[in-house]
């Protein structure tokens, strides 16, 4: 109870309250109240609140509903598995980028061409070359998310105090144990920073391969629902999507900080 | 860490050229000294003359161009070798390099460990009790970040004694420190060094420290660096502070100030031509 209490008396708490308060009632104020002409038929949040919690739903899908969580179920594995995709070979290009200057100059160009490509440009060489549908949608989620931690792998050893190679060399250590004990936990800040862009990215993407080439999953339903103008599902949908994005930038950070005890103790120190 | 270890340092002739094709600068020229072992040695000079050129050259992290270096008579550096660093001659660096992400104990057992010349509790255990020698404790499971720079200096020191190396190379390790914080870690350095005497090239801008820490001042000239003079520094051991106010103290600093300001009235001077 006293937890409670200590929450709702921070400044933030209230910051935050008075920020939903405020966007929630304008909302409300566009789409019922002035109705402008173009806000006609978009839902207010009070209808999008009812169907999103009903049930019995108008449209069949509510959290009360075995469908909704087999979308989220669907769009949770798919960014996942292509964000563990773009950790696992970002963060190993990254290094490798970062510590070999031959490599670095072999592929950095390359890396660069490619990182501005629009995910979605991907879509039809993926469709051509990936079988079934679930592939393809994984990989225009994977192929923004690789490069934006690529680069920020590569940033990472780059900010490395070039002494800490030295110091290490001098107590004895070779190039695999340079490799653990400075290379990997001096680039973690910057790695870290990359992943939550990159799950960011991800996120973003999704949404965009499920609609054109999915089937299922909550970017699917996003499209399948204004088709069928429910637009109260649509929004359930973005918000459902604006939550899964949240909660997974939070584990990442709390992941970053679980490896980086010592930045923890750097900015207490502070 | 009581191993008798040699490491005398002999530098014959030694030249850098940066760059031999392009600019052509000249770092260090027709240098020779030794370090005796056991011996500590003080390199002053003006910045940017050669100092670091040799002390990464015999850590292993640069080259000569010319002449040779020798450890205990065996060849170290030339223009054709250059021996990989080692933890038989570690380097205390200028702006400390303590790994941030190490704790404390973790970092001073770093080397023995990565080198399996200790097991990980037993490294554990000596790394504490030279904590407590030196006066530090309960920092072992702090991060550097947690410590002041003078601490995180004591601790660096410690990493590096623990592999018992041959020669220890300081290049300016209290340059950031404040007047108190300098002399805690002179009498540190000093007592480290009356208990166990090693080879020390110690590279500093600071006469008095030179002076007071060392048995021998190197001074250099201006780039291109040679040895301009070597002062021996006859004061007894173990020192105390007081020293500072014998009559052998202030001839040595009159006589060594009196140099280095000549030499300083020449890198002035060049760096006035070099502007104009």
């Amino acid at each position: 109870m006293t937890r409670i209490k200590n929450l709702a008396a921070a400044p933030t708490f209230y910051a935050a309250l008075a920020g939903m308060i405020l966007f929630f009632s304008s909302w409300y104020f566009l789409t019922e109240t002035l109705t402008l002409p173009r806000f006609k038929n978009i839902p207010d949040p009070l209808s999008v609140v009812t169907e999103w919690s009903a049930i019995h739903p108008k449209y069949g899908v509510s959290l009360f509903t075995k469908p909704y969580y087999v979308d989220i179920l669907y769009s949770i594995i798919r960014t996942y598995a292509a964000f563990a995709g773009a950790v696992v070979f970002g963060v190993s290009l990254g290094i490798v980028m970062g510590w070999s200057r031959i490599l670095h100059n072999y592929t950095f160009p390359l890396v660069e061409i490619f990182r501005p490509m629009p995910p979605l440009s991907w879509i039809p060489l993926a469709v051509l070359v990936l079988p079934g549908i679930e592939l393809p949608v994984v990989f225009v989620t994977f192929i923004a998310a690789f490069f934006a931690t690529v680069l920020n792998t590569l940033l990472g050893v780059q900010s490395i105090n070039r002494d800490y190679f030295l110091a290490a060399k001098c107590l004895g250590a070779k190039p695999r144990d340079i490799l653990f004990h400075v290379v990997i936990p001096g680039s973690l800040p910057f790695i870290f920073t990359g992943l939550q862009i990159a799950m960011g990215i991800a996120w973003m993407s999704i949404v965009a391969g499920e609609i054109i080439a999915g089937q299922r999953g909550l970017g699917y339903y996003i499209y399948e629902a204004a088709a069928l103008f429910q637009y109260e599902q649509v929004i359930m949908y973005m918000f459902t999507l604006g939550f899964l994005g949240y909660v997974s930038s939070v584990a990442i950070r709390y992941v970053g900080n679980l490896l980086m005890a010592w930045e923890e103790a750097k900015r207490k120190a502070r | 860490m009581n191993k008798a270890a040699n490491g005398k340092i002999e530098i014959v002739n030694a030249g850098k050229i940066y760059d031999p094709a392009g600019i052509h600068v000249v770092a260090v020229e027709n240098c020779s000294f030794n370090l005796e072992a056991g011996q500590f040695v003080s390199v002053v000079g003006p910045s940017g003359c050669g100092k670091s050129t040799l002390l990464n050259t015999i850590a292993g992290f640069d080259t000569i161009t010319s002449g040779e270096i020798l450890m205990d008579g065996e060849l170290l550096a030339s223009p054709e070798i250059q021996t990989p660093p080692g933890p038989d001659r570690v380097v205390v660096f200028q702006g400390g390099a303590l790994f941030p992400w190490k704790t404390v104990s973790e970092n001073i057992i770093y080397g023995p460990v990565i080198q399996k010349n200790m097991e990980r509790p037993e490294a554990e255990k000596m790394a504490i009790s030279l904590l407590n020698r030196v006066g530090l404790t309960k920092v072992e499971t702090k991060y550097p970040s947690e410590l002041s720079s003078g601490v995180q200096r004591r601790v660096e020191i410690l990493r590096a004694l623990i592999n018992q190396p041959k020669i220890m190379m300081l290049d300016e390790p209290f340059r950031a420190l404040d007047a108190v914080a300098k002399s805690v870690m002179h009498n540190f350095l000093l007592e480290l060094f009356d208990e166990n005497p090693r080879t020390m090239f110690f590279i500093t801008h600071d006469l008095d420290e030179a002076i007071y820490l060392s048995d021998l001042v190197v001074v250099m000239t201006t780039r291109p660096a040679k040895v301009k003079k070597i002062i021996k520094i006859d004061l007894p051991r173990p020192r105390r502070l007081d020293v500072i106010k014998t009559e052998i103290y202030r001839n040595i600093k009159a006589d060594l100030l009196s140099i280095v300001h000549e030499e300083a009235l020449k890198a002035f001077k060049a760096g006035e031509r070099e502007m104009a």
